[in-house]
């Protein structure tokens, strides 16, 4: 069921520059050419009856309920699949397509259960509202015929129920899970009166379904239906808002009863999303209510005392002493901070305005540290802004997409969809990755090309591609005469065109096919529009920067950017990872990526807080934790962020958290990093506060609050009440005072306001005088740093490498159901797709060391050991394994390296030498863990049965 | 655009594991072969749910999976095809197939009389095969055979102007 109160004109827009005038019901009304009658109806304020017929979804016309009549022609046409000619005559109410209308609903309800006034849909239930609206007054076929009535329900999966008894066969699920999901998990089996709508042969749970909501959403009756909705009947209002998981960003509808969540429909305003989800956004929130959120403040002398329960007062007192007492002790720099990709961009900028004009230092850094700060770096290099290109709409207009290192179907599922849509129609896939991810092949996709490389050869592979660019003659030369700088184009083409980056030559390195390599550099750079989708493992390399780098010097050799259709879109992995780069978070950048050493730019800043801004760049995370461990640096204030389970190499993170004297987590729940902590805050989930989450496409989303924080304060508030009790107020009344402070900081964000995001719904920056309503695609008429510039990207192998001791490479991703390191997804019921981290490792090399499916093994680095079971998959190429990191006690980063990335210290995640072999038992790691997690779980408050809310 | 006819040759599907088969190898050998037959046609799947059931009567339910997979279509698209048709049947057939045209023209002269007596006969509802796996009654909507109706087929092969007594020697090879 759609989410109530909201408009359908029943077809989908339609965009042509020819209009077309057609009269219905004598209202004169002009529409694009390709519309429907049913729309263009509705356009005129007529609204057609209808069933199978939804804006979301191409027409259909299977229920005959919206029958029309057309002057001048025959019978009556269906206004959904009968497009408008000029001057045609509609009338949609006449006598005899009021008797056809109620006869086809008579035909529906013979055989529905007359149960409305107990049915979960009642309120808001498509059949009900047309039944009544042509007008039925009885079923002359009575229900005692052959009917579906004692079908069974399928509860089997976990957030919705599918109850064929109720269904009309309208197919509107069948096709959304085509059409708008792209998984065709739905079918119609059967035939005739026999026909019902089904998983395939199975119940939902086993089918192919990836839970993303569509079809439930699709339907007009309470056959697929919220098991949410089901227990807590219909909403009674609507808080638009926007989903805090992936980069993606989707907008969403919570629907409300009083401040409880009813359930979260995609908004099909949404400019990220146009009204699709996936399982995370849709149905996971539930951990936003789960028992072990901490809704008080707790501090505690040493992580081996037990927690004491305080009051927000003593709490700030408390903290700000403990901050000030270490700068007097250790010197203004021995504190710093933290910020949170999870939270908004202006509790992001509270915290970094906090390091930098509370602390008295620029010891301010972001868990894009350990993402996407290659990008940052990359792209400001060569394009001039550390941001993607495009907006997602952009991928309706690619005929090529190569994508790199991203898992899009797991990690960006909405965005997949929208791919898998473009791909359907024909443009072609070219993936580059180690492993062979779904995109690859899955139901009516397929790639043209896999280049499985070896991890870490990403730059090789990138040099190869653009070798056969610049040698096979398929250089876009004006379009880098235009708009490259010559000569760095000149000294790249030099070095790029050399035998040493052939992809004859590299194949030893990269195990890529050159004649793979030749193929697919040939189909990109031939494409009509190419368009490059990059992620995580493009950036968590030891040449990450370099990589980026590398894509862009491709995107620009075949002028594939600057429009529609094409570009370089790094696919962010969390919520707001874009803002909170975006908002000053890196030690070395003020918001707006403006280097501190500048000192017009600090001189803005110095105005407008009043105080005196550190010109020397501070730490970044790994340098907090070796500062920490040289009894250097002392206290440290992570907003949101999970470092003791998502940084690398877990046991000098811990090292380096027990040696200092005040660790203050703000979050949701115990984390891993709250058991090491000296003082918690309670953090405020997203549907408890308001602010603005930034996307992958630079799109700024308003975060509204649907109801009041658990612990009293949104996060916003805690950072102000913090820096107010070590002496500097922060007096602001509500986050958009601060989105007024950014804008008036920050160039690329000085036409944003509250105001013009509740107008537009959305603003992608930069937006300010030359771009008021913000800019969907960048670098259009020139790149931001005026010139591209290219650079030589020299490939480097990364001094992880297999060897005898270790043999196998790890590398490491998500999946669709689980979210980072779990902290939220971990609390609901997705656990029942993954409630545990295994290890994928090729039967080749299982079968070497004897091990079997499901059997336990040890994956020993030089770092560390952690222990998980096996899944025997070719997925992954033998020599590589594979797993995931949503679960603490897995300990996927016991095991990962201290490596770098050169120019931006982001951790070499994704590669890391290994030997695996057959265990009983959990590592010593493990049992560690295993130990701290019971002593900490008893240091806890007790509350008996109140600790649920 | 010619980089979008400029088609990439495919990596074999092959290559994507195949779903395994819990079922005796002959039967796999046979899906196997039928979709080797068939799928590089365009619109391979009906051409390969007949080359199943022409090779072991059925198409096993446990076949979804690899002729999906072979297809690059999914298993829900796959069983809608199958469930479609009630010639693709899901379990195999009884060793003797009768089917009784229950078309108008045959109706006309006598047809719905004769479904009953095959039933009778053969001890088996229509849409159904006898539990000791004998025979398996269908109806069917015209043999094309109008002229000659009452008209029935035995293991294809077509009968016209078939009495209750002619039905009985038809069907000899059933035991009763």
């Amino acid at each position: 069921m759609y989410s109530i109160h909201e408009n359908d004109p029943g077809t989908p827009i339609r965009i042509s520059t020819k209009r077309v005038v057609v009269t219905v019901d004598g209202t004169t009304v002009n529409v694009p050419e390709g519309t429907s009658v049913m729309r263009a109806a509705s356009l005129a304020g007529v609204n057609v009856p209808k069933l199978c017929a939804t804006d979301q979804l191409e027409a259909f016309g299977s229920c005959r309920l919206c029958l029309v009549e057309i002057e001048g022609r025959r019978g009556y046409p269906a206004s959904c699949t009968t497009l408008v000619e000029p001057g045609m005559k509609i009338r949609t109410q006449s006598p005899e397509l009021a008797k056809l209308r109620r006869g086809v609903m008579e035909l529906y309800i013979s055989d529905h259960p007359l149960d409305c006034l107990t049915c979960a849909a009642n309120g808001n239930c498509e059949l009900q509202e047309m039944a009544g609206k042509v007008g039925l007054r009885e079923v002359r076929y009575g229900y005692d015929g052959e009917n579906h009535l004692n079908a069974d329900k399928d509860t089997s999966n976990p957030y919705f129920s599918f109850d064929p008894s109720k269904c009309i066969v309208c197919s509107r699920c069948v096709r959304a899970c085509e059409e708008t999901q792209g998984t065709f998990a739905l079918t119609v089996l059967g035939r005739g009166f026999d026909s019902k709508v089904a998983p395939g042969t199975t119940s939902f749970l086993e089918s192919e379904c990836v839970s993303c909501g569509a079809c439930v959403q699709a339907c007009p009756t309470a056959t697929l239906m919220e098991k949410s909705l089901e227990d807590g009947g219909q909403p009674d209002h609507v808080v638009a808002t926007t989903c805090a998981y992936c980069g993606v960003g989707c907008s969403f509808r919570a629907e409300m009863k009083g401040s409880e969540v009813v359930r979260m429909v995609p908004d099909k305003q949404g400019g990220a999303n146009h009204g699709h989800s996936c399982v995370k956004g849709r149905f996971a929130w539930g951990y936003a209510t789960h028992p072990d959120r901490i809704t008080t403040p707790m501090i505690r002398a040493s992580i081996d005392d037990p927690w004491r329960e305080v009051s927000w007062d003593e709490a700030f007192a408390h903290t700000a002493s403990e901050l000030r007492r270490i700068q007097s002790k250790y010197g203004d720099g021995a504190i710093g901070a933290i910020t949170s990709s999870r939270c908004t961009n202006e509790e992001t900028y509270l915290v970094q305005k906090l390091v930098r004009a509370v602390f008295r230092n620029n010891n301010v850094d972001t868990c894009a540290r350990v993402c996407h700060s290659p990008t940052g770096y990359g792209l400001k290099a060569t394009l001039g802004e550390s941001a993607g290109t495009q907006n997602f709409d952009s991928v309706d207009h690619a005929d090529v997409m190569i994508v790199i290192g991203a898992n899009p179907t797991d990690a960006h599922p909405v965005f997949a969809s929208r791919m898998k849509k473009r791909l359907r129609e024909g443009a072609q896939l070219i993936v580059v990755d180690p492993r062979r991810i779904d995109l690859v092949r899955q139901p009516h996709i397929q790639a043209a090309y896999h280049l499985q490389l070896r991890p870490g050869t990403n730059v090789a592979v990138i040099n190869a591609l653009a070798h056969v660019v610049v040698n096979e003659g398929l250089l876009n030369e004006p379009f880098v005469r235009a708009r490259c700088e010559g000569e760095a184009f000149e000294k790249w083409r030099a070095f790029i065109a050399g035998e040493e980056n052939s992809p004859e030559t590299l194949e030893a390195v990269t195990g890529v096919p050159a004649a793979h390599v030749r193929a697919a550099a040939r189909l990109y750079a031939k494409a009509g529009n190419g368009a490059i989708y990059y992620g995580l493992g493009v950036t968590e390399h030891s040449q990450g920067s370099t990589m980026v780098i590398g894509i862009a010097n491709l995107a620009m050799a075949c002028g594939h950017i600057g429009r529609p259709g094409v570009g370089v879109n790094p696919l962010r992995g969390q919520n707001n990872v874009q803002g909170s780069c975006d908002m000053g978070s890196f030690p070395h950048e003020l918001p707006g990526y403006r280097h501190v050493s500048d000192p017009a730019v600090r001189a803005l800043f110095e105005r407008e807080w009043g105080v005196r801004v550190q010109p020397e760049p501070g730490l970044r995370i790994p340098n907090m934790f070796d500062a920490a461990l040289d009894d250097s640096f002392k206290g440290l204030y992570v907003q949101g962020e999970d470092i003791a389970q998502s940084d690398p190499d877990t046991e000098n993170v811990l090292a380096a958290l027990r040696s200092m004297e005040c660790v203050i987590v703000q979050d949701l729940f115990i984390t891993e990093t709250a058991k090491y902590a000296h003082v918690f805050l309670p953090g405020a989930s997203f549907l408890e506060k308001d602010g603005t989450f930034t996307n992958a496409e630079r799109r700024i989303n308003r975060v509204r609050k649907v109801k009041p924080p658990l612990a009293g304060l949104a996060d916003w508030e805690v950072t102000a009440r913090l820096a107010a009790a070590m002496g500097v107020p922060m007096p602001y009344t509500h986050p958009s005072e601060i989105m007024d402070e950014i804008a008036r900081l920050t160039p690329t964000f000085t036409g944003v306001s509250y105001e013009k995001l509740d107008r537009l719904g959305s603003i992608q920056w930069p937006c300010n005088d030359q771009a008021p309503e913000g800019t969907p695609v960048m670098h259009m008429q020139q790149f931001v740093r005026g010139k591209g510039k290219f650079a030589v990207t020299r490939y480097v192998p990364t001094t992880e490498r297999a060897n005898r001791e270790f043999p196998l490479l790890l590398t490491t991703g998500r999946i669709l159901t689980q979210y980072n390191v779990g902290a939220q997804t971990r609390r609901t019921a997705n656990m029942i797709w993954h409630d545990e981290d295994v290890l994928e490792i090729h039967p080749h090399d299982a079968e070497q060391r004897g091990i079997r499916e499901g059997e336990r093994v040890e994956i020993r680095s030089r770092i560390g050991a952690t222990v998980m079971r096996a899944l025997l998959t070719e997925r992954v190429q033998p020599g590589v394994v594979y797993t995931t990191f949503h679960h603490p006690e897995s300990g996927a980063n016991v095991v990962t390296t201290e490596n770098s990335d050169w120019a931006t210290n982001c951790p070499e995640y994704k590669v890391t030498a290994v030997q695996v072999r057959k265990s009983d038992s959990r590592s010593q790691w493990q049992r560690e863990f295993d130990a701290v997690a019971v002593e900490q779980a008893g240091l806890l408050p007790r509350h008996g049965s109140d600790t649920a809310e | 655009m010619a980089s979008m006819r400029e088609r990439a040759p495919r990596a074999d599907a092959a290559d994507a594991a195949a779903p395994a088969l819990d079922l005796p190898p002959e039967i796999v050998a046979a899906i196997d072969a039928a979709i080797s037959a068939h799928r590089t046609r365009p619109g391979a799947l009906l051409p390969i749910l007949h080359d199943v059931t022409a090779r072991i009567g059925y198409v096993p339910p446990a076949a979804i999976a690899s002729i999906a997979h072979a297809l690059n279509l999914s298993r829900a698209e796959v069983a809608g095809v199958v469930s479609y048709y009630h010639d693709f049947r899901d379990a195999p057939p009884g060793r003797c197939i009768v089917k009784v045209c229950r078309a108008e023209a045959c109706q006309a002269v006598g047809a719905d009389a004769l479904v009953e007596h095959a039933c009778t006969r053969l001890r088996v509802a229509m849409h159904a095969t006898r539990d000791d796996g004998a025979v398996s009654l269908e109806p069917v909507y015209c043999l094309g055979n109008c002229a000659l109706g009452p008209s029935i087929t035995v293991d294809g092969k077509l009968y016209g102007r078939v009495t209750p007594e002619r039905f009985d020697r038809l069907v000899a090879q059933v035991k009763p």
